[in-house]
């Protein structure tokens, strides 16, 4: 191909409640800090993507405000794959210059969720599915989603609300070592369990909470990657899929299809055949703890029914077999829903160059990593993987 | 006239960091159902529509009038057995604000005699008795609002 795409600078917000900022303000924390890490100046990028669901933060054309407002002034747009709308902005900026349209470009994906009320959240993101034939009728909400997931998983593999709250206590851990992140306390199985219901038998613990959020990425062609940056991180094989907007045209509800699907075409154009020997740590999708479990099976790294066993063996903490989301997940980080996808690129990075806070760094011996991002409840699929070096 | 909301409400709360919004929006979409009132027409009678292509023979559910398989709209509405076997659920505890009203809900999924998978609510008393691969039936019935729906029952 001799085209290959390299992250060459990050950037990342402060998660939480950020009502101390405006959505550009937010989106500049970000911006500015992957300019500083990559040493370029706007004038460099000829293309910005920007992930963004939107709806409850007030500009309708955030791509607009925010490049305006970080003095950007190439071409751009927002993305919108749900909460994989970061991936997807990632994926144009990788296409823009695979396609030899530009050699530097930036993604970046924001969310401010807490401009609108947390009522008016549960009411919009419940609508992420199939609109008339799910939530107009039936009221399904965002964890409902999960949940009916959650319940075929456990009662198929026998296992019980308990396990699936080592979930919460792993990505707690992880949050505790995280500055960026929104939570920064451990958990335990009592609290979790203690929790209240949102959605059987999905609790307040198993669910990610409402974030703000910001995070950049500037990618550039491998010609000239490594003037940029040292140590670039490149991007060696993507696959992205779609999945039904009704759920009753699914007839598994213990995994995502459409997860499976993009991580094979992902494993196909990075050379992977055995997904268990070939990444030093998985960023994945765990919106929901149930999420999570399904990522370990989808993704093969664990066999079907084996996931929630292989969480509590703990064989996904960061110095275990698997190390999975060793910044605290959506679950402890947070989840900006538009800024998730890029926010797992940065940390994917950071732990690739050796640069994660102590406790929480991963040991790289084989220099790849894979990210993991879902849209909805497996509506959209993107995997990505990541190598340093070659 | 003021371009700008400033009541002594906004002032107050723009000290404190946040600027209130003035303009209301509000979403409520027209959606047509034009070519799929049979449907909503079945309903009324106590029956359940799907579609089905009447060149490959894929059932729809929901139903719709174009099949992709076939780029064809050559289709025949076909009434569907509410007989089922429950595939998953959930009870949802956490309610959008539209729903409030109904206290916690059952949604089911279950997997029709014809092939068909429908998602709705689930009517049973007692939750506990809620039990995988279960035998339920979906019928149609007048909700609160005047308006036909379908929904599950446990026999
Ligand atoms: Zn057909």
């Amino acid at each position: 191909m001799g085209n290959r795409v390299a992250i060459v600078g990050i950037g990342h917000s402060k998660f939480g409640k950020r009502n101390d900022v405006s959505l550009n303000e937010l989106a500049w924390e970000a911006i500015k800090a992957a300019l500083d890490d990559s040493g370029l100046s706007q004038k460099d990028i000829s293309f910005m993507s920007v992930g963004n669901f939107g709806y409850w933060s007030e500009e309708i054309l955030p791509a607009v405000t925010v490049a305006e407002y970080a003095g950007i002034k190439c071409g751009s747009l927002r993305t919108e794959a749900a909460c994989s709308s970061g991936s997807a902005a990632l994926k144009i900026a990788y296409d823009h210059i695979t396609s030899g349209s530009g050699k530097i470009a930036m993604a970046m994906g924001l969310e401010k969720m807490y401009n609108s009320p947390n009522s008016t959240i549960i009411e919009l993101i419940g609508r992420a599915g199939n609109y008339f034939w799910e939530f107009e009728n039936f009221g399904l909400t965002f964890p409902g989603y999960y949940a009916l997931y959650a319940t075929r998983y456990l009662h198929d593999f026998g296992y019980s609300e308990e396990d699936l709250c080592e979930a919460p206590v792993k990505a707690h851990h992880y949050g505790s070592k995280n500055k960026y992140a929104q939570f920064q306390k451990e958990i335990t199985v009592e609290e979790c369990m203690k929790s209240k219901y949102v959605a059987r038998p999905l609790k307040i613990y198993d669910s990610s909470p409402i974030t703000d959020g910001a995070a950049a990425v500037i990618l550039a062609s491998e010609d000239i990657a490594r003037k940029i940056n040292d140590t670039p991180v490149y991007i060696k094989g993507l696959g992205n899929a779609t999945g039904s907007s009704y759920l009753g045209k699914r007839d598994d509800f213990t995994g995502l299809e459409a997860g499976r699907r993009a991580a094979e075409i992902a494993y196909k154009s990075a050379g992977i055949s055995d997904p268990k020997n070939s990444f030093d740590l998985l960023e994945v999708h765990d919106c929901f703890s149930i999420a999570e479990v399904m990522a370990y099976e989808d993704l093969g790294i664990a066999s079907k029914g084996k996931g929630l066993n292989m969480l509590k063996e703990h064989q996904t903490y960061h110095d275990g077999k698997f190390p999975v989301n060793p910044d605290g997940g959506l679950k402890a980080k947070g989840h900006p829903i538009g800024a998730t996808g890029i926010s797992q690129a940065v940390e994917i990075t950071k732990q690739l160059r050796n640069e994660a806070d102590p406790g929480r760094q991963v040991s790289i011996n084989r220099g790849m990593a894979l990210q993991h991002n879902i849209g909805g409840t497996g509506h959209y699929a993107y995997v990505t993987i990541y190598s340093r070096g070659d | 006239m003021h371009m700008l909301p400033y009541t002594q409400e906004v002032i107050r709360l723009y000290k404190e960091g946040i600027f209130f919004d003035a303009r209301n929006l509000e979403l409520k979409y027209q959606m047509p159902v034009k070519r799929i009132e049979k449907f909503f027409e079945g309903l009324e009678k106590g029956k359940i529509f799907a579609t089905r292509c009447n060149n490959c023979g894929e059932l729809y559910f929901p139903p719709q009038m174009d099949c992709p398989v076939c780029r064809n709209n050559d289709m025949s509405w076909e009434e569907v057995s509410g007989n089922a076997k429950l595939e998953t659920y959930t009870i949802i505890e956490t309610t959008p604000t539209s729903f409030q009203k109904y206290g916690s809900y059952v949604i089911a999924i279950g997997l029709l005699e014809s092939g068909v998978r429908v998602l709705s609510w689930l009517r049973i008393d007692d939750f506990t008795k809620i039990k995988i691969g279960m035998n339920i039936v979906l019928k149609t019935e007048k909700n609160d609002d005047g308006g036909y729906t379908y929904i599950f029952e446990a026999p």
